[in-house]
This record gives structure tokens, sequence and C-alpha cells, in this order.
């Protein structure tokens, strides 16, 4: 309660005095006589700049054109770095060979920066020297200084003035052919000076409500939904077009994607060669590897590294059915929903299988054992065959069937 | 000077600083406009509606529904960025160059021209965002951190634009503004509803006319013109370095700049006389806005229309002298070639019209003026579409040759920007001082009246 008494309080205090003048050359006269008399805190007002009040009121030169200088020369600066940063450090844009770092492209940007901060700065160091905008001040409650700005001229001293003197003050502006001179009194209540509540509502609601989209993107930055992101503007997100593997009204079997003619055949897709591409002889499987598939050692060792890449995780480096996955579908009982263990391929029965039914295994799959036909080309499934021949050959053997007869004693 | 003499001149100095005041606030505080002000504006409104119709229509299709193809991807979008660039060049000539030159007859119309440069510039900066068939994405163009790590391409003169048309029309509006405070001033302390009061007082920032704050505005003026006189220059050059700086024949020249330049003080001209001619009718400035000052643009308008005219020929002759054979093409092709109709109708309107104003009657005759600005402004959208069309139309390769045609959405985005840059201006001409007070005053022989020599 006691704060808003002392807010409200309302005193009627001096400001000084104001005095009008006929013309701008009475004005600048009357400049003269005030500022020889000797008084420091007086100002005059006029609805236009008087030429000629400067000298006689002693203004000093502003440092305004220092400060448009100082923020030119930073947009200059400014705005060389940001161009060589963007276009050379950050982001390096080779435009056909061309230096990265090169002044003459930059002259156009660095130009219009240097006089925009200029301006910039011009426009509200002005206003801040001038100590505006400003929301009150005493001489705008006095009704004939209201012409000050259309075609009145005043001298207004303060009373602060340490030479200020009622009367002394009054002879001094008289003398000077004032044609009229009045006391400017004010309020020195808070409530008086202050932005009309309006304003000041407007001022923050009008704040607040330019916060909110920002508040929502943050919000919406910082958390995680279940729903699909929002789209302010689509772009080309949806189109309307048929997708890969979905329905669509259009076909009577009612699927988007359609199938080739029968009998088509895309380019090297005839694959007529039963042996090569099927693994069958005459209708029976192949027990010959077919021509194509030359049997060096490359093509074993291309054997044995597609083995390894595709087999080996369940049927082991060695074929033996114990790798890595096989090893871990029993430890967690995988068999009991439904997983077949993969074969230990050295086993007689899979030994004596043809080259062409190991073939076509590969190329389909079986139990669970997926198909890898399309992974793997055909000449690399002949050469997995052949090593796993190999494999088998290696797992069977014994010294007297497999190891030439120079070499047995060292084995021994 | 007698004491009865000096007191006579000091009375009529403050009759004519009040009569001004009266004249220039009268329109502002009058509660009814003028018979044709409503008119006008229902009109520039239903206008801008097409334009807003023709924006939603855009932004859901996109910019397919233009004329614009493959070969012709510029087209009327770009001709109408630079046909509006150039129009707003004018308020900046007349506030800032004529300022440094101290033309005095330049504060009747000054404030009008800047207001027509801001809304000018508005309405040439939509252009390129709507061509660019995303909007949305317009802040791409600016320099600003983003997920991606990338950056303008500093090289590119269309990065050149977005610097020169934004800080134009940034330090367009901050001198139009600054010029507008003293005046809000007036206009605040004269008038007697609360609401005006508190509206004009926000916006006339507590200005009081006080001579130590006077010092430091006509400084800051002073350096606004300053500053103001380049940037105008180099507005228009780096527009035409968007067709200079690329290879395509007819566009890759030197003489684009100063050539724009001249051009776009042309129209510019051309639109203050359009709109101020009947204003100062409608309004009754005459007192303020003489005849001599009319006179004057006429005259500015003959000197640019003949730099005009005589860049024509010399990019004629250079087409010639230059032995070039795709550049000889392209300008027999203009003269000649398919859009012969649109050469002959910018000489027609840019050459000749404006040597009508060799004539004193003409420049007297208040509608043969205003008829003849607006060819002259015809005249100079034709010319930008002569560049561009032309010359895109006819590049080096002709599997790429076409023949262009707008559709009828580039003529309602093209005349619906007319209903934008006609709202704001009536919009402005009602609730603004028109005319800078101060400035007429402070020029006038009354400013120095009683003044002791």
């Amino acid at each position: 309660m006691s704060h808003e008494k002392e807010t409200d309080q309302v005193e009627d205090k001096l400001y000084g005095l104001l005095a009008e003048y006929e013309s701008p050359g009475a004005l600048i006269e009357a400049a003269k006589a005030v500022r020889t008399a000797g008084y420091t805190k007086f100002d005059c007002h006029s609805p236009f700049p008087v030429h000629g009040i400067d000298p006689a009121m002693g203004i000093k030169p502003t440092i305004l054109p220092m400060l448009t200088f100082g923020a030119g020369a930073t947009g200059l600066g400014l705005a060389i770095l940001m161009q060589t940063w963007m276009n050379n450090w950050t982001y390096p844009f080779n435009i056909g060979g061309k230096p990265l770092i090169s002044l003459p492209m930059q002259i156009p940007i660095a130009f219009e920066v240097t006089v925009l901060l200029a301006a910039f700065a011009t426009f509200f160091g002005m206003w801040g020297l001038n100590k505006l905008p400003q929301v009150w001040h005493p001489l705008f409650g006095n009704d004939r200084f209201l012409t000050a700005t259309s075609h009145g001229f005043f001298v207004a001293i303060e009373a602060d003035d340490p030479k200020f003197d009622d009367e002394k003050t009054k002879a001094t502006l008289e003398a000077a052919g004032a044609t009229a001179i009045e006391e400017v009194r004010y309020q020195t209540s808070k409530a008086h000076r202050a932005l009309p509540k309006g304003v000041i509502a407007m001022i923050v609601v009008s704040t607040c409500v330019a916060l909110v989209p920002f508040a929502y993107i943050y919000k919406k930055r910082s958390s995680k939904s279940p729903h699909p992101h929002y789209h302010i503007n689509p772009n080309m997100d949806f189109q309307a077009k048929n997708k890969a593997q979905t329905a669509s009204d259009i076909f009577p079997d009612g699927r988007a994607e359609r199938l080739p003619v029968d009998g088509t055949v895309a380019r090297g897709e005839l694959k007529a060669d039963d042996h090569f591409y099927r693994g069958l002889q005459a209708g029976q499987w192949a027990t010959e590897f077919p021509a194509e598939i030359p049997m060096t050692q490359e093509t074993m060792d291309r054997g044995q590294n597609r083995f390894e890449i595709y087999c080996s995780p369940c049927h082991g480096l060695g074929g033996d059915g114990q790798g890595m996955i096989a090893q871990r579908a029993d430890r967690v009982g995988a068999s009991a929903t439904g997983w077949v263990a993969p074969s230990n391929m050295t086993q007689a029965s899979f030994a004596t299988q043809p080259h062409g039914q190991l073939f076509n295994t590969i190329t389909y799959g079986i139990r669970s054992m997926p198909a890898y036909g399309p992974q793997i080309k055909e000449a690399d499934r002949w050469a997995i065959v052949l090593y796993v021949r190999a494999l088998q050959r290696s797992a069977n053997a014994t010294v007297q069937t497999d190891v030439p007869a120079d070499k047995r004693p060292a084995i021994r | 000077m007698s004491s009865a003499e000096s007191a006579t001149a000091a009375a009529e100095a403050r009759e004519f600083f009040k009569g001004i005041s009266d004249s220039v606030c009268g329109v502002v505080e009058s509660d009814t406009a003028p018979k044709i002000w409503l008119p006008a504006f229902g009109a520039a409104v239903g206008v801008l509606g097409m334009l807003v119709v023709t924006l939603y229509i855009l932004f859901t299709t996109g910019v397919g529904i233009w004329g614009n193809n493959n070969t012709e991807a510029w087209a009327w979008p770009i001709v109408n960025f630079v046909f509006w660039v150039g129009i707003g060049h004018a308020g900046t000539l007349i506030s800032a160059v004529l300022f440094l030159m101290r033309q005095k007859w330049r504060t009747s119309i000054n404030r009008a021209a800047e207001a027509m440069t801001i809304f000018a510039v508005v309405c040439a900066g939509l252009f390129p965002v709507i061509h660019t068939g995303r909007p949305w994405l317009a802040y791409w163009l600016l320099p600003i951190p983003n997920d991606m790590a990338i950056w303008p391409q500093f090289r590119s003169p269309l990065a050149w634009d977005v610097f020169a048309v934004s800080t134009y029309m940034t330090c367009s509006i901050l001198f139009w503004y600054m010029g507008l405070v003293p005046d809000f001033a007036t206009l605040r302390d004269r008038t007697a509803s609360k609401l005006k009061h508190t509206i004009y007082g926000i916006l006339a920032l507590g200005w009081r006319g006080s001579a130590r704050q006077w010092h430091r505005y006509e400084r800051a003026y002073l350096i606004m013109a300053a500053l103001c006189t380049p940037l105008v220059f180099s507005v228009h050059s780096v527009v035409s370095f968007d067709f200079a700086v690329g290879q395509l024949p007819g566009w890759h020249t030197t003489i684009f700049p100063p050539y724009f330049v001249a051009g776009a003080i042309f129209s510019g001209f051309a639109m203050v006389l359009t709109l101020m001619v009947p204003a100062r009718a409608i309004f009754n400035m005459k007192h303020i806005i003489t005849d001599l000052h009319v006179e004057n643009m006429c005259k500015v308008i003959l000197a640019t229309g003949s730099m005009v005219g005589f860049a024509y020929g010399t990019e004629f002759f250079i087409a010639w002298y230059s032995g070039n054979e795709y550049e000889g093409f392209t300008f027999l092709n203009r003269a000649f070639g398919p859009f012969a109709w649109a050469y002959w109708t910018m000489i027609t309107c840019n050459v000749i019209v404006p040597q009508f104003f060799w004539f004193k009657k003409i420049r007297t005759s208040p509608f043969i003026i205003v008829g003849l600005c607006i060819l002259v402004n015809v005249g100079m959208w034709f010319e930008r579409f002569v560049i561009i069309v032309t010359s895109l139309t006819r590049s080096f390769m002709p599997g790429s040759w076409h023949y262009y045609s707008p559709t009828m959405y580039d003529a309602t985005t093209f005349i619906g920007s007319f209903g934008l840059f006609f709202t704001l201006f009536l919009l402005f001409l009602r609730y603004m001082p028109m005319i800078a007070m101060f400035e007429v005053k402070g020029a006038s022989h009354h400013a120095h009246a009683g003044v002791k020599h």
C-alpha cells in the first residue's frame, strides 16, 4: 500500500521557462543572447532545422559520422570474412577451377553489407544520441509548445541550470524579443511518465504471441512422437503413385506391380543351358561339372571365398554343420520352434550326392536353408560345389587312398 | 530592413509554415477522403484480391500455370521483377541524389517518391520469390546456418541480387521513416483525437524539434543520403549483372549497368509523375508541388529517355562492330524476328515518346504528361521483355529455340501486383503526410525570415 501511495504522489514542479519567438531569425538571436548570458541547460525548438542555430547555441559537431564509419568498416570486414568462410573454408565451392578466395567476386556483397551496417548505425545511432524514443517530456504538457512542430519557434531554459533565476531569466528572454513567456510545470508522478497501460499490454502480448511459434518449434524438436512428421507444406512427400508390393484397384488382379507378358525373356536371361544353370544332364542330376567351370586352383579359391561368406555361418568352416549360427541355435533350443539344424556335409550321404543336386540345393535352399540363387551367380555356385567336394574328401581322407606314397612317411 | 518590415516578413513566414501544415495534415485529419479516393481504393483492393487468388492457385498448383517453359525459364516473373525494381529507383534518386545536389524542388515530391520506392520494391521482391516455385523455402537465399551445412554461392549474381535488393529495401524504409518522424510529430501535436494522438505519438518517438536533436538529425539525413546514392546505383547495376554475367548473346555486355540505371530512373520518374500529377490535383497540393517541379521531372525523363535511346543504338552498333555472329544475330532477331512487335513497341515508347517533352506546352499539360508517362512505363516493361524473352528463346543451340506465350495467370499476377502497389500507395496518401512538411518549410525562403546577415 505504501508503495502505491509513493508512485501516485503528485508534485507540481518547475521544469523551466518557455519563450516563444516570432521567426527563425529571432530564434537565432535569442539563442545567442541566452548563451551569452551564460546558460548551458537550454534548448531551441523549431518545426524545421534552422540554419545558423548551431553556432549560435554552441552545439558541438556530433560523433555520428564516426559511428557510421565504424559500422561501415565492420560491415566490410564481416562481409569479406563471411564470404571467405562460407565459400572457401566451411563449404568450398569449386566453380570452374577458379580460385576459392577472390576479392572481385566479393565486391558486390561487401559493398551492400557495408552500406547496410552503416545505415543501421546512422539510423539507430542518431535516435540513440538524441535520447529518443522518449515517452514523456515536461514540454509536452504545455499547450503553446504544440506549435513547435508546425510554425512556432521556442527557447526553453531548464530550472536545473545553475544560472537559473525566475525573474532574471525571464528578463533575458524578454530582452531577446520573446512574444510570450510561460513557466512550464510538470508532475513528478511516475504514473504520469509511464507508458500508457494499453501500450505496455500491447507490447507484452505481441512479444508473447511472437514467441509462440518458436516455443512450439522448440517443443516439437525436443520431444518424441509416434505420429508421422507434421508437414507444413507437403512439397512432394505424398505423390499419387503406386509403390512396390502394394495393392491397386486399377487392375483386376488387384496388384500394383505388373508381371511381364508370358514368354517374355529379358536380355541375357534365356538360360537355355540346363547343365550350367540348373545342374541337370539329360533330366538327371549332373554328375560332371559344366564345361564353363575350369578345374583350376582359382576356381577352388573362389569357391572357398564364397563358401566362407555364404555357407560357413551355418555349415561351419569345415562344412560339418557346426557354424556359429548352428551352435547358437542349439544353445537356445531353436529346434523346438521348427529350426532344422544345418547338415553335416561331410557325411557319406552327402559325399555321394551328384554335383547337380548340391548345385540345386544352393540355388533353391532346403528345409531351414533359404535360396541362395538370387545372391550367388551360377559360376560361383559351381565353385562352391567344387570346394564342398574338396571339404568332403579331406574330411573322409585316409592315408592309403589320399596321400601320395612318397609323402606318407612324413605324416606318420 | 526596418523592424516593421521584418515583423511583416515574420508574420508571412508563420502564415506560410502554418499553411503547409494545414494543407498536408488536412488530408490526413479530414474525416472524409476526396470523392475519388474510396472508389480508387476499392478497385485497388479488388485487383489485389485477384493477385491473392492467383498466388493461391500458384502455390497449390505450381509454376506450370505460367507460360514459362524450359527455354524461357525466366519469362514474365523476372520481367516484372526488373520492371518494379526499376520503378523504385526514382524515389531514392529524388530523396538522396537530388538532396546531395541541393535541388530544393525535390522537397515537394520526395516523400511520395520514397513511398513509391518502397511499395515498388515490395512488388519487385514478390516476383523472384514466387518464381522459385517453392516460396516457403525462400529463406534458403540467405546465409542461415542449417542442418545441411551448405551456404549460398557468392560468385552468383543472383546471390548479389538478394543482398542488393534487401539492403535497398531496408535502407529505403529507414530513410523514409526517418523523414517521417518530424511530420508524425506535427500530426501528433495537431490532432484532438486520443487514438490518433497515441498512434502518431508512438510513430513520432517523442520528437520535439529541439535544435540539439535537429543537429544530429540533419547530419544523419545527410549521411543516409550519401549512403543511399551509391546504393541506388549499385542495386540496378547488380540487377543488370543477373544478365551481363551470363554468357547469352544480348546479355553479355558491359553496357548493361549504366543502361539499366538510366532506364530505372527513366521509368521511376515516369511513375512518380503518373502518380503525383493526379494526386496534387485531387488533394489540392498545386501550391506545393508546383508546375515548375512537374516540368523539372519531365526534363529528367527527357534526359534519361535519350540516354536509354542512345544505349539501344550503342548495343546495336557493338553487335555489328564486335564481329560476333551470335551477338549480331540476336540483335537482328530482336528487330526483325518473331518478337519484332515487342522491340518496336519498346523503341516507340522509350525513344520517341519522351522526345515530346522538348516542348514546354506538353510539359505543362497534365493529361498529356500522364499519358506519355504511362507509355514510357509500357515501353520500359517491354524493354525487359525484349531482353529476357528474345535472348532466351534464341540461345546458341537452335534445338532449344522456342516461341514464348504467357498464360492468363501471367497476366493476373502482373496486373495483381499493381493492385498491391496501389493499395499501399492509396493508404499512404490518406493516412500519412504525403509531403515532407519540415523539408518544404526549411527549403523555402521563409526559413530565413528575420535572419540578420
